[in-house]
């Protein structure tokens, strides 16, 4: 073994990384199991039809999201191939409008707007939204807040308006939702804590 | 000067030129988050910040392919092989850049369906452009790949850096495919987005420019083949040994399973290794030489690059790569000021580097220096430095006020925003942003026109 040798480190060049490529396929072909709709950490779309908290759980010391009973978006019960399809459209909104130029979604993306990874359980719905827009439901306070943002600003700092149509909306909303009960290894932490202990 | 080299000029001219527009497409980024009301809905923040990282992409893509057509005949002394087809595809690569930019500029988005990915924009972090123009840049990467390789097949003959370079241009292209999918599942559409771009940025780029800068050392200070050879193996043993398995550090909070938080943990937090032994090699490297170089603007600027790579991408990424702190760092401007060190450090002196070196050889001096370039390396760099100053600040803040204390809402968003620590590192960001944008102005001025009174010499020159 000499170290001034450059074919020893070539040798070592090459076996370092077929070892990490060969774990990095193992582990991948795990987490790709885990993360399919219906994984152990990811949940099948129909959970749309379900409702959904997020709590500190104290065995994982991490808030972890809490799947509960029915609680149906806008009042229909979704099969699981509508919910596929819906889910589908929700990410082509996505996508098509680069909403992820602006926005994060499980901290990804651009830092010019909020994090989505649980905006259906924020507090903000509630407090500020559904009274701005007269909406009986979170839901329908956001589809109204999705198709005109422009109309109801809480900041300077506003969201214009993408054009989406009321379908489009839902798609939005509902993917949203599909997401909230995403386990995401505790991100982000204590959401909305501050506002539920007042 | 062989034909490839031409062509490489050619490349570098489009890789400053874009190099200037991500740079006002950056400026105008940070004005939003100063005046949120500007150009409010006739060009909103995210087209900006996607001319701004787009750009990035593709200048640097651009200064890569460059610096190999120009490393590539010297390496093996004959002309590159089918480099017509790479002369008529970088018309097309224009071309396209050109087309994708008035679509974004004029139209910006499409409704929720195919035809919106296909032509008008995908939606996906820094590989937003369309499909079709994807397909493009893959059949101009595909050309690149095809004139290495057969310029190697037809010379008969193989070095060290060329091994590596072309064995590293497999997986960097096959990488890119992941321009593509509209994965439904936000999950894995995420898992393998970022194969994308940590396995671009940490692994292929990070060989790649490697050999380039093997390239350099041997171009400017005359450093022996085995040195770099020797260095450029045991960097890719530790960029990749690290590397490869660092991927888990985007794995945190996706929806991926908890064992990533312990292993994106670990092989991140080694990632620094590698940058900090291409720092010692440079120093090593100008010690050896007694700091003796025939080109002081590329020398200092590999010297800006050796440890831009390692202070932007390796200290600044260990500060947040541990998940016990990235969950409150994560998607904050801390990660914007550890991204523009990263990038402008590994990326960016690397390429103005080669830049000045076929400056040197173009205006045919053996010795180059002068005033204007110590000008352009110090407003950029001070610049850069006080940018990412600022947004340290203010990322820490954001992370300290939205994500610890406030828990990451709406409310809790906007009080981070407010906050005074933070819009004073928004202020600071543009400040020095226009510092910057000053140095890329003397730099241009200067690679225009360095050189042109100095000594012409014959040497070094063996051009057929
Ligand atoms: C130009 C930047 C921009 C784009 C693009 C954008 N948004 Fe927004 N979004 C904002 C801003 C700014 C706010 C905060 C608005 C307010 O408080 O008045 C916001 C707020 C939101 C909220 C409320 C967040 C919460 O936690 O309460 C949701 C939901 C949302 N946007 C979804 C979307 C979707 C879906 C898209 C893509 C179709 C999108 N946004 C595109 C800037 C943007
Ligand atoms: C005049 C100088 C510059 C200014 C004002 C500027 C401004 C910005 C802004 C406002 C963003 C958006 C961040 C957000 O989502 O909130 C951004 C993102 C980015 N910029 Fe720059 N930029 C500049 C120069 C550069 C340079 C020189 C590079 C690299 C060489 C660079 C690389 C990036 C990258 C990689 C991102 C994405 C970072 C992330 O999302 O974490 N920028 N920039
Ligand atoms: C040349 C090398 C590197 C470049 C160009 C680079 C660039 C970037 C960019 C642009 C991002 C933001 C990505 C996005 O969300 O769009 C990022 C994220 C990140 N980088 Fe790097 N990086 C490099 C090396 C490293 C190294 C060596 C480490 C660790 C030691 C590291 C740790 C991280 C972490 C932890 C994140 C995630 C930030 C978050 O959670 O928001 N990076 N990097
Ligand atoms: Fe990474």
């Amino acid at each position: 073994m000499d170290i001034q040798d450059p074919g020893f480190w070539r040798a070592g060049a090459i076996s370092t990384t077929a070892v990490m490529l060969v774990v990095l396929a193992i582990l991948t072909i795990d987490s790709l199991q885990d993360i399919r709709a219906g994984g152990s950490h990811v949940p099948k779309y129909d959970v749309i039809n379900q409702q959904i908290g997020y709590q500190y759980d104290w065995t994982r010391r991490m808030d972890v999201p809490v799947i509960g009973g029915q609680q149906l978006l806008f009042g229909k019960l979704y099969t699981e191939a509508e919910a596929h399809a819906l889910m589908r459209k929700g990410k082509l909104v996505i996508q098509s409008r680069a909403c992820m130029d602006c926005h994060t979604f499980f901290g990804n993306g651009a830092y010019y707007a909020p994090d989505l990874t649980k905006a259906w359980l924020d507090p903000a719905w509630q407090q500020i939204w559904m009274p701005m827009t007269a909406a009986k439901t979170r839901e329908d306070a956001m589809v109204m807040f999705l198709m005109h943002p422009d109309r109801y600003p809480t900041w300077g700092r506003e969201m214009p308006n993408l054009h989406l149509d009321e379908s489009e909306a839902q798609a939005v909303v509902a993917y949203l939702k599909w997401m909230s009960a995403v386990d995401t290894n505790g991100f982000p932490a204590n959401f909305g804590q501050t506002q539920s202990q007042q | 000067m062989y034909r490839s080299q031409k062509l490489a000029v050619r490349y570098f001219v489009a890789a400053v030129a874009l190099f200037g527009v991500m740079i006002i497409a950056g400026l105008l980024s940070a004005l939003y988050y100063l005046h949120p009301s500007l150009l409010f809905d006739v060009f909103n923040f995210n087209m900006a910040k996607i001319f701004h990282i787009d750009t990035l992409v593709i200048w640097l893509l651009m200064g890569f392919m460059g610096a190999v057509y120009w490393f590539l005949p010297q390496e093996l002394g004959r002309e590159v092989e089918g480099i017509w087809l790479a002369e008529i595809l970088f018309y097309v690569f224009c071309a396209a850049v050109a087309v994708v930019s008035v679509v974004f500029i004029f139209v910006q988005y499409g409704g929720s369906n195919e035809f919106s990915l296909w032509f008008i924009n995908q939606g996906r972090k820094y590989v937003e452009a369309p499909r079709w123009a994807a397909v493009g840049i893959v059949v101009v990467v595909l050309t690149f790949v095809y004139n290495v390789v057969a310029t190697c097949i037809k010379a008969r003959r193989m070095t060290g850096i060329l091994w590596v370079l072309v064995l590293d241009l497999i997986p960097l292209t096959l990488l890119y495919l992941d321009a593509f999918p509209a994965l439904t599942n936000m999950s894995t559409d995420l898992y393998w987005w970022w194969w994308l771009v940590h396995m671009w940025v940490e692994g292929t780029w990070e060989v790649l420019i490697g050999c380039i800068m093997a390239w350099a050392l041997m171009d400017v200070m005359g450093t022996s083949r085995r040195i770099v050879e020797t260095w450029l193996y045991i960097e890719v043993m530790l960029v990749l040994g690290t590397g490869i398995l660092g991927l888990g550090h985007h794995y945190f909070w996706i929806g991926t399973p908890q064992y990533w938080l312990s292993i994106g943990g670990f092989f991140s937090a080694l990632e620094p290794l590698p940058l900090l032994g291409m720092v010692v090699h440079a120093i090593y490297d100008a010690g050896a030489h007694h700091m003796k170089t025939n080109n002081r603007p590329a020398f200092y600027w590999i010297l800006a690059e050796a440890f831009g790579n390692f202070i932007g991408a390796g200290m600044f990424g260990f500060m947040m790569t541990l998940p016990q702190i990235n969950l409150f760092s994560h998607g904050t401007q801390w990660t914007v000021s550890h991204g523009h060190f990263a990038f402008w450090g590994a990326y960016g002196c690397g390429v103005i580097a080669i830049l000045y070196i076929a400056k040197q050889k173009i205006s045919g001096v053996n010795f180059l220096d002068g005033r204007a370039w110590k000008w352009g390396f110090g407003l950029l760099n001070f610049g850069l430095i006080g940018m990412v100053g600022g947004l340290l600040i203010a990322g820490i803040a954001q992370a300290f006020y939205e994500r610890a204390i406030g828990g990451s809402t709406l409310m809790a968003f906007m009080a981070g925003q407010e906050n005074p620590w933070f819009v004073s590192g928004m202020y600071a960001r543009m400040g020095f942003g226009l510092i910057f944008a000053a140095g890329y102005v003397v730099l241009v001025y200067d690679l225009l026109s360095a050189g042109k009174h100095a000594p012409k010499s014959a040497v070094k020159t063996q051009a057929p």
